[in-house]
Formats: structure tokens, C-alpha cells, sequence
């Protein structure tokens, strides 16, 4: 087990990549440390799948250097890596028993025959199928087959990373929840690195301490599942994480005041002077709705059960906001902004305030 | 509801059921006239009833042409599948140099049966031929039309020229159709290059081989045009398989009841090896589902 740096890595599929544009993962620096359990967050397409296979070797970077611990495995080759990956869909081999599967990774090593013999009898029983152990794994289930996939990924208790490349894609709700909680046990009991790759954001925040959101090629934020909601670093964290994204307007900044044609809105923070394409960022948590405030207009209001969604329109700019239970849309709805909770970009990019009051 | 029962559709079965006649029914029911017969001529002919498949079944040179085919289709066995799996291997998985190899593989494959057989009978020539001079420069002793080794020799290197690339060609599309997915698994897997061909490429694989060990079997065990040519079933007989014996004895000899016989067999043969073949494949497909 150990640490994975990676420095100042990026990578094209091209083999002469002119511009920006070109690359699958944009130049970056990243440390993974060492038994953290991580979660790869973004949009399918923004490099999630060709940055675990760069860490797994089965991609070699167009630039940069990987590194486990102080080890440079750049142009090591994956099995050389000791490292373990569950895929999107199912790979099992298909003449093998379900046990002679999930031994594999072990007798590949060289593993004596009683502590293998264990080891396989443990993850079954984790996966749920030591009572079929004995059949061929062809002809099972997808879900069956992918469980064995996962088995497989962490049959090895000498690994130094386990790769997941949304595993659980292919297996039913109720199935998803217990393997994920049985894969946050494993974290806890043998403390191995892991990385999830998702992009749903509730396996995401309910899997991972730590959440990295990708986008375009980019990681755009590092940070609990906190951190991301309350200070996304950038619009894309804030629209991506939470349901519904953060509301994102317009607005022109002076000091500890944000412009919205005409209405100014404070800030609770104070801000240099912006360039670019300036916005505030709220969440529609901290959107508040009573017969006080800013005039806007309700577009419609979504029951999601414990709480209400209110779709509006304010200042031309679509904008959402969550109506605790209990209370009701007033006859001449205003809205307010919790003060505190604003977050400020320029460009796409969060800027951090100057001066934050205390107390605030 | 009440169906209608309506078998007209039967009737769209019939011009085939007619070709198939002519062109195979009816020939085959001659043959069979003829083995149950012997005849001088003017179509006379007499009734022998199975004389001529008893003497045939204790005929020593059928054994030895059926011994001779056995060990032919073996030896090509043995050597064009492992041979067209390693090619299939080996070859590249894209780009212009797939194409190109594909292309080159087929070529042996596009030439007509008696032209591959004048080819190898001209190359093999010791006083012409490009390998049997050089053989001889060299100083080896090498004459297919002499040495019966040579000339079994000869024809098991033509076959394998011949159709090895079936062999390969059928062996490439399978590999072909394994998802990147099993590969990048068993790297991660740390699975030597011996595992990945044992567990994912060979039952993958399993489908097209038994068909190609099955087309293979039954083209080998009828070969007659290739060692015709170069050969001629000799030296002596060293060479004359089930084909090249059945047509000497029907056309060279003009005994027409064994050799209608001798096919009779020859076929239900052929016949019987096909199915316990194709038995044991289906039967191993519905092991390996359970």
C-alpha cells in the first residue's frame, strides 16, 4: 500500500495533440494518500475511466510521471503494479468455477493453496455466493457475474489500490446499497487505498471521505462532501453536486455587495475586484421564500417528498429554491439570499473573499 | 380459437426437394444400384447383394488407404490448428498491416485445387523445381516421385499451405470479437500470456475452432485433386488415399460394383465421424452452461 502522486501528468488519444482541446486529461497534479477512500466524480466523457487506467498502467500517460510512494511506475505495466480494477461491466472467465474466479488473482501469485482456500471462502461469503461456489461462472446473471468482478477486485489484501470503475452499474437498487456498504466495511477493516468512479453523486458522497469532481479533463475540486456543497470551487461542482444544482446569476461585485440589476444583494464577505464573467452561486438550500425580499415569479413547485422544490424565474434567470416542509408558497412570494451561504466566480472559477467579518 | 389449418406451405419445399433429388438422391440410389449389382455392360446386371461390400470391408488395400487417410488427416490436424492458432495470434489487430495479412492469408485459400497441386509438383522437382533443386544443391536427398517419406512430405507441407489460413482466418475472427475488457482484466489479474490464451482467448475461441477442426477433418479425409497432381498416389501406393483408391478402382479398373461399395462406406463414414464430432461438440457447449 502506499501513496499515489501523480505529477504533472496529462494525456491525449491523439498522437500529436495541437491544443487543449485535444487532451482527454488536462495537465494536472494530484497526491491520492495512502488508504484514503476517494470517489471520482463527473459527467461520463470527462476523462474519469483514462485517469484510473493511467494509476492501473493500462493507459500510459502522454506526459507526466505516476508514482506509487517514492516508486516511479510510469512505465510500469500493470501487473507489475499490484493493483486491483473492477470495471464497468462483468469480466469473469467463463470456463473457470466461481471459486477457481475469485482464487485467480492469488494462485497468480503464487499463494499457498490453504491461506487461498480462505481467503476465497471469505469474499464469497462478503459477496453473497458461497453457495455457488462450485458452478461455472458462465451462464450467471449479469449482477452474479459482476459481484464476482468485485470479489476478484479485492480477493488481494496486499494491493496497493483498489480501482473502481462504476462498478455498480449493472447491479439491481437493493443490491447496490449492501455492496457499497460492505466496500466502505473493507475500507475500514484493511485500509486500502480506494477509488470509486461514479457519476452519480449519491454513491459518490456516501461512499468516499474525499470527492474528486472531474470536468473536461480537469479535476475542478478536491474536498469532502462538505466542502463541495458549500464552496464548490467551481459552477460546474455547484450545479453537478446537489438536487437541485446551484443557482447561479449574473451579477456585477463591489466590496461586500453583489449587483443584480438594480437590486443589491449582500454578500457577508468581501471580494476584490473581479474580471471576466462574473456570477454568485447559491445553493437553492439557502434560498429562502416568505412575503419578504426580492420579487420573482414561480414557475411551478415539485413535491420531491420531504421537501418541496420551488421552480422560479427571477430576473429573467431560471432559479430554484427548497421550500421546507411545513411551509407553503405565500400569495405574493419574495425571496431572499442567506447572506453567508453566497459564493462568488469570475469565469467559472470561485474567488475567495479578502476578508471574511468574523462572526459571520 | 379454432387455427386453420392450412399445409399449402409445404408446396414452396418442392423445387428443392426436386433439385436435391436430381442432383443427389438420384445419383446416390445409382450408386447404390451398382454396388448391389455386377454388370458387364449394356446394362445388364446381375444381382450380388452384398458381395462386393463384404469384399471390400476385407480388402487390405482399403485398410491400407483408409490407414493412409487416418494418418493424413492427423498429421494436417495436428499441425494446421495450433499452427493457424499461433498465426491468428500473432497477427496485427489493426490498421494497414491487418488488412494486408488478411489479404496474404487468403491468397492460398483463392487458388484452384489442381493449380496448387501443379504448383507444389513443379517446385518439388529436382531437375526444375526452386525447392527440390535447392534441396538437392544443398545436399539432401530429397525426390517426392522415389522416396515415399519425401512425397508424404510434400503433400502434408502442400495441405498446410494450402489451409493453414482457413484455419488462421476462422482462429483471427474469434480473437477479434474478445472485448479489450478480458485483456485489461487480466493484467490487472497479474495472469501470465499462457493464462490469458488458456482462459480467455481458447474458450472464446472454442466456437470457430471446432468448426474449423470440423471443415478441416472432412476436406483432409476427402483429399483427392492436390496429391493427385503432384503425386499420383505414389510412390506405389504410398500416397494413395481413400479418394485417389476409389477413383482408380472406378475409373482406372472400371470395377464399378466394390467401388460403389467402397463410396457407400467411404460416405457413412465421413457420415458416422461428423456426427460423433458434432455430438461432442454440442454436448461440450451444454457441460459448460451448467
Amino acid at each position: 500500500m502506499s501513496r499515489i502522486t501523480l505529477s504533472n501528468l496529462a494525456h491525449s488519444y491523439l498522437a500529436n495533440p495541437a491544443s487543449d482541446a485535444d487532451f482527454a486529461l488536462k495537465q494536472m497534479d494530484h497526491v491520492w494518500d495512502d488508504g484514503g477512500a476517494y470517489a471520482l466524480l463527473g459527467a461520463s466523457g470527462c476523462g474519469k475511466t483514462t485517469l484510473l487506467n493511467i494509476i492501473s498502467g493500462l493507459v500510459r500517460p502522454s506526459q507526466g510521471r505516476v508514482l506509487f510512494g517514492d516508486r516511479d511506475v510510469t512505465d510500469a505495466e500493470t501487473s507489475a503494479r499490484n493493483i486491483a480494477q473492477v470495471f464497468q461491466f462483468p469480466v469473469v472467465y467463463d470456463t473457470m468455477t466461481v471459486r477457481d474466479n475469485l482464487a485467480f488473482p492469488l494462485r497468480n501469485r503464487g499463494m499457498d493453496a490453504a491461506y487461498i482456500a480462505r481467503r476465497v471462502d471469505q469474499i464469497a461469503r462478503m459477496i453473497g455466493m458461497e453457495d455457488r461456489l462450485n458452478r461455472k461462472a458462465r451462464g450467471l446473471t449479469a449482477d452474479a457475474k459482476q459481484k464476482i468482478s468485485l470479489g476478484r477486485g479485492m480477493v488481494r489484501e496486499d494491493v496497493n489500490a483498489i480501482l473502481f470503475d462504476e462498478p455498480l452499474t449493472v447491479i439491481d437498487p437493493h443490491m447496490k446499497w449492501e455492496l457499497r456498504t460492505q466496500l466502505k466495511d473493507l475500507h475500514r477493516e484493511f485500509g486500502h487505498t480506494m477509488i470509486y468512479v461514479t457519476h452519480d453523486q449519491t454513491e459518490a458522497l456516501t461512499f468516499a471521505q474525499k470527492v474528486v469532481v472531474m470536468h473536461e479533463g480537469r479535476v475542478v475540486q478536491m474536498g469532502t462532501p462538505e466542502e463541495l456543497f458549500e464552496t464548490p470551487a467551481h459552477t460546474f461542482v455547484g450545479y453537478f453536486i446537489g438536487s437541485p444544482g446551484m443557482n447561479l446569476l449574473d451579477a456585477e461585485i463591489t466590496g461586500s455587495e453583489a449587483h443584480l440589476q438594480g437590486v443589491s444583494v449582500p454578500l457577508g464577505a468581501v471580494y476584490g475586484p473581479t474580471t471576466g464573467r462574473t456570477q454568485i452561486g447559491i445553493r437553492p438550500d439557502y434560498v429562502t421564500v416568505s412575503d419578504e425580499g426580492l420579487p420573482f415569479t414561480v414557475k411551478r413547485v415539485e413535491d420531491v417528498g420531504r421537501h418541496r422544490i420551488v421552480r422560479a424565474e427571477f430576473q429573467g434567470q431560471p432559479l430554484s429554491a427548497i421550500l421546507p416542509e411545513g411551509s407553503s408558497v405565500p400569495a405574493d412570494p419574495r425571496l431572499g439570499f442567506a447572506a453567508g451561504k453566497i459564493n462568488v466566480y469570475a469565469d467559472d472559477w470561485r474567488v475567495q473573499p479578502t476578508t471574511v467579518p468574523g462572526g459571520a | 380459437m379454432e387455427k386453420t389449418q392450412n399445409n399449402k406451405a409445404w408446396f414452396l419445399v418442392l423445387p428443392v426437394l426436386v433439385l436435391v433429388a436430381f442432383s443427389a438422391v438420384l445419383p446416390l440410389m445409382t450408386v447404390v444400384n451398382y454396388s448391389v449389382n455386377d454388370t458387364f455392360g449394356n446394362n445388364e446386371f446381375f444381382w450380388t447383394g452384398l458381395e462386393w461390400f463384404e469384399e471390400m470391408v476385407t480388402s487390405d488395400r482399403l485398410w491400407d488407404a483408409f490407414g493412409r487417410q487416418m494418418l493424413f488427416s492427423g498429421i494436417i490436424l495436428l499441425i494446421q490448428i495450433p499452427l493457424g492458432i499461433f498465426i491468428a495470434l500473432n497477427m496485427p489487430k489493426s490498421g494497414f498491416w491487418a488488412s494486408f495479412c488478411l489479404v496474404l492469408m487468403a491468397l492460398p485459400l483463392l487458388i484452384p485445387f489442381n493449380v496448387v497441386g501443379t504448383i507444389w509438383q513443379i517446385f518439388g522437382r529436382v531437375d526444375i523445381g526452386l525447392l527440390g533443386h535447392t534441396l538437392a544443391a544443398m545436399g539432401i536427398d530429397y525426390n517426392y516421385t522415389n522416396d515415399p517419406l519425401d512425397a508424404w512430405i510434400t503433400v502434408v507441407v502442400m495441405d498446410v499451405w494450402h489451409w493453414t489460413s482457413l484455419v488462421a482466418l476462422l482462429c483471427y475472427a474469434g480473437l477479434q470479437s474478445i472485448p479489450q475488457a478480458y485483456y485489461q482484466a487480466a493484467r490487472i489479474d497479474q495472469a501470465t500470456r499462457w493464462s490469458v490464451f488458456r482462459y480467455i482467448e481458447l474458450p472464446k475461441m472454442k466456437g470457430v475452432l471446432l468448426i474449423a477442426i470440423l471443415l478441416r477433418f472432412m476436406d483432409s479425409f476427402m483429399i483427392y485433386t492436390e496429391p493427385f497432381v503432384v503425386t499420383g498416389g505414389g510412390p506405389g501406393s504410398a500416397t494413395t488415399f481413400l479418394s485417389i483408391d476409389l477413383a482408380k478402382m472406378a475409373t482406372g479398373q472400371f470395377d464399378l460394383g466394390p467401388a460403389a461399395a467402397f463410396s457407400l462406406m467411404y460416405f457413412l463414414v465421413i457420415l458416422l465421424i461428423s456426427w460423433v464430432f458434432y455430438t461432442v461438440m454440442v454436448n461440450m457447449d451444454r457441460e459448460d452452461a451448467k
